[in-house]
């Protein structure tokens, strides 16, 4: 029960990136598709869920004073492993995703879950928390790579349903239709998240 | 809503402070009908189709916003003119054979992206056509820049404005065109772009009736002309002379219709002088150092989104105040 709301949280009334506006740059700049941003939204969850279950451990071993290096030095390693697996794998998607992937390690969402919940809890809790926030963040980006996807390329997941002879809207996959399309996806969170609150 | 009240009072400027017949909606339709001799202008070139995106963009801009209407907390009189305006304005920047769903998305954004989503009427910071206009060119580059030729009828061929040959040709290709072509406005182009003589018919009317003042259009055409001037000067082979630099595409337009727009530009007089050499600057800079032949639109919205630090940075002197430090 409790997971459930722990995850009704993430997805919606406290999503890293439609409710608290957090790792915005890589979200704006990676999802001109739906598939780009499950991509960038399942790198992220890996570097946070390995990262959360890291610090966790450790949190007792590492001192306060030097604990932001010591974070960092912990995160940029799962970045790597992300970074060189997907290089690996999908060398294709980690064309597309380029730059993006090392900047995860600047993610602001994955310094904040460190700081503000792997440090003082629970290894457990912590692995949880990392899973939920990280499928929050790939969700937000899924929904923002699909609207953008839909009407700036007529297709969805790769697949194109609009007649190759009728436009689209190129804005849409450039970077001001990113803006204009998280602006109006934050609008329709902020009214579930409102409906879900009141509902409780 | 004694707040809401008490809270406009305080923006007021400080006194002497005047009282005015004009309401909105009068200025709204004023502007509008000093459109009349650019629309007329575009119809005799362009024919029966200029009056075809002109309804359509009218039409849609008022449906929409009347549409909106239903859905918002505060209140919204759509016929006070502005969605008409709108309508006109965004009408004047699309070529005569945009197809309809063209028109219908630049209402679409017009209306709510420029407009509503900041609160509507006096709440924006764009002029709602303009960002209609630039939304429409980045989305539909094919559609935006093949305009159809002057006095050709409805099949007629399309062909690039003189700015586009300008931008691909060199100034070579512009032997043929002659200013007084430019000036009547027989050319390739946007409906309301084309004739300078009509924008200034309406333009002069606006001005004596003090809807808009001369700062604006004057140092947004003035710093176009010197700029390009000086290029020119430098090498006359490479760079169009001046004349033809603000005769062409949508400097007119831009300068007294989009610029002037009272919710989007500055309030102080100082403000508005450096916003009309801002637009001039950038149009300038953007048409010979641009991947796009027309910058109008773009140096309008880039000063649109100063006008705040404008007003902040250039205050009216108020009235029986002593300058100090």
């Amino acid at each position: 029960m409790k997971l459930i709301e722990k995850f009704k949280k993430t997805f919606f009334t406290e999503n890293p990136v439609t409710g608290l506006l957090l790792g915005l740059c890589p979200t704006l700049a990676v999802t001109s598709s739906a598939e780009n941003g499950i991509g960038m939204g399942l790198a992220t969850t890996f570097v946070l869920v390995g990262s959360n279950l890291v610090i966790s451990i450790l949190k007792n071993v590492i001192p306060n004073r030097v604990r932001i290096p010591a974070f960092i030095v912990v995160i940029a390693t799962f970045v790597t492993i992300v970074d060189m697996g997907l290089q690996a794998t999908m060398f294709d998607l980690h064309k597309t995703l380029g730059l993006f992937i090392p900047l995860i390690v600047v993610n602001c969402i994955i310094l904040g879950r460190a700081e503000a919940f792997a440090s003082k809890n629970g290894v457990w809790d912590s692995l949880i928390d990392g899973i939920a926030n990280g499928l929050g963040f790939t969700f937000a980006l899924f929904i923002l790579g699909s609207i953008r996807e839909i009407l700036g390329s007529g297709a969805i997941l790769g697949f194109k349903f609009w007649p190759e002879e009728y436009r689209t809207i190129l804005v849409f996959v450039l970077a001001p239709g990113a803006f204009l399309t998280l602006g109006f996806m934050l609008v329709g969170m902020n009214k579930i998240s409102k409906a879900l609150q009141g509902g409780k | 809503m004694e707040d809401k009240l008490e809270a406009r009072l305080l923006l007021m400027d400080s006194s002497p402070s005047g009282r005015v017949v004009e309401s909105t909606r009068r200025i709204m339709y004023t502007v509008s009908l000093t459109l009349l001799p650019a629309m007329a202008i575009s119809v005799w070139v362009f024919g029966w189709e200029a009056v075809r995106v002109l309804v359509l963009a009218a039409v849609f801009c008022i449906g929409l916003e009347a549409l909106i209407a239903r859905f918002v907390s505060y209140k919204i009189d759509f016929l006070d003119g502005s969605a008409l305006l709108t309508g006109i304005l965004l009408a004047m920047n699309l070529p005569a054979n945009a197809p309809w769903w063209m028109i219908l998305i630049g209402s679409l954004v017009a209306i709510i992206i420029g407009k509503q989503v900041f609160g509507g009427l006096g709440q924006n910071i764009f002029n709602p056509a303009l960002v209609a206009r630039v939304f429409l060119l980045i989305s539909f580059p094919v559609e935006m820049t093949a305009w159809p030729k002057p006095f050709a009828g409805v099949d007629a061929a399309t062909g690039a404005t003189p700015l586009g040959i300008l931008k691909t040709e060199g100034v070579g290709a512009l032997a043929k065109t002659n200013l007084a072509d430019l000036a009547i406005g027989s050319m390739g182009g946007s409906l309301g772009e084309i004739s300078a003589i009509a924008l200034l018919i309406g333009a002069a009317y606006m001005i004596y009736k003090r809807y808009i003042t001369w700062e604006v259009p004057i140092l947004f055409i003035g710093t176009v002309f010197v700029f390009s001037g000086i290029f020119w000067v430098i090498d006359p082979t490479q760079y169009a002379d001046p004349m033809f630099h603000i005769l062409s595409g949508g400097v007119f337009l831009g300068a007294f219709y989009m610029a002037t727009d009272m919710v989007t530009s500055p309030l102080t007089f100082k403000g508005r002088l450096f916003f009309g050499f801002g637009c001039g600057l950038f149009t300038i800079i953007i048409r010979m150092f641009g991947s796009y032949p027309e910058g109008v639109s773009f140096a309008i919205l880039l000063m649109n989104a100063m006008v705040p630090l404008l007003d902040k940075y250039f205050p009216d002197k108020k009235f029986g105040m002593v300058q100090n430090g």
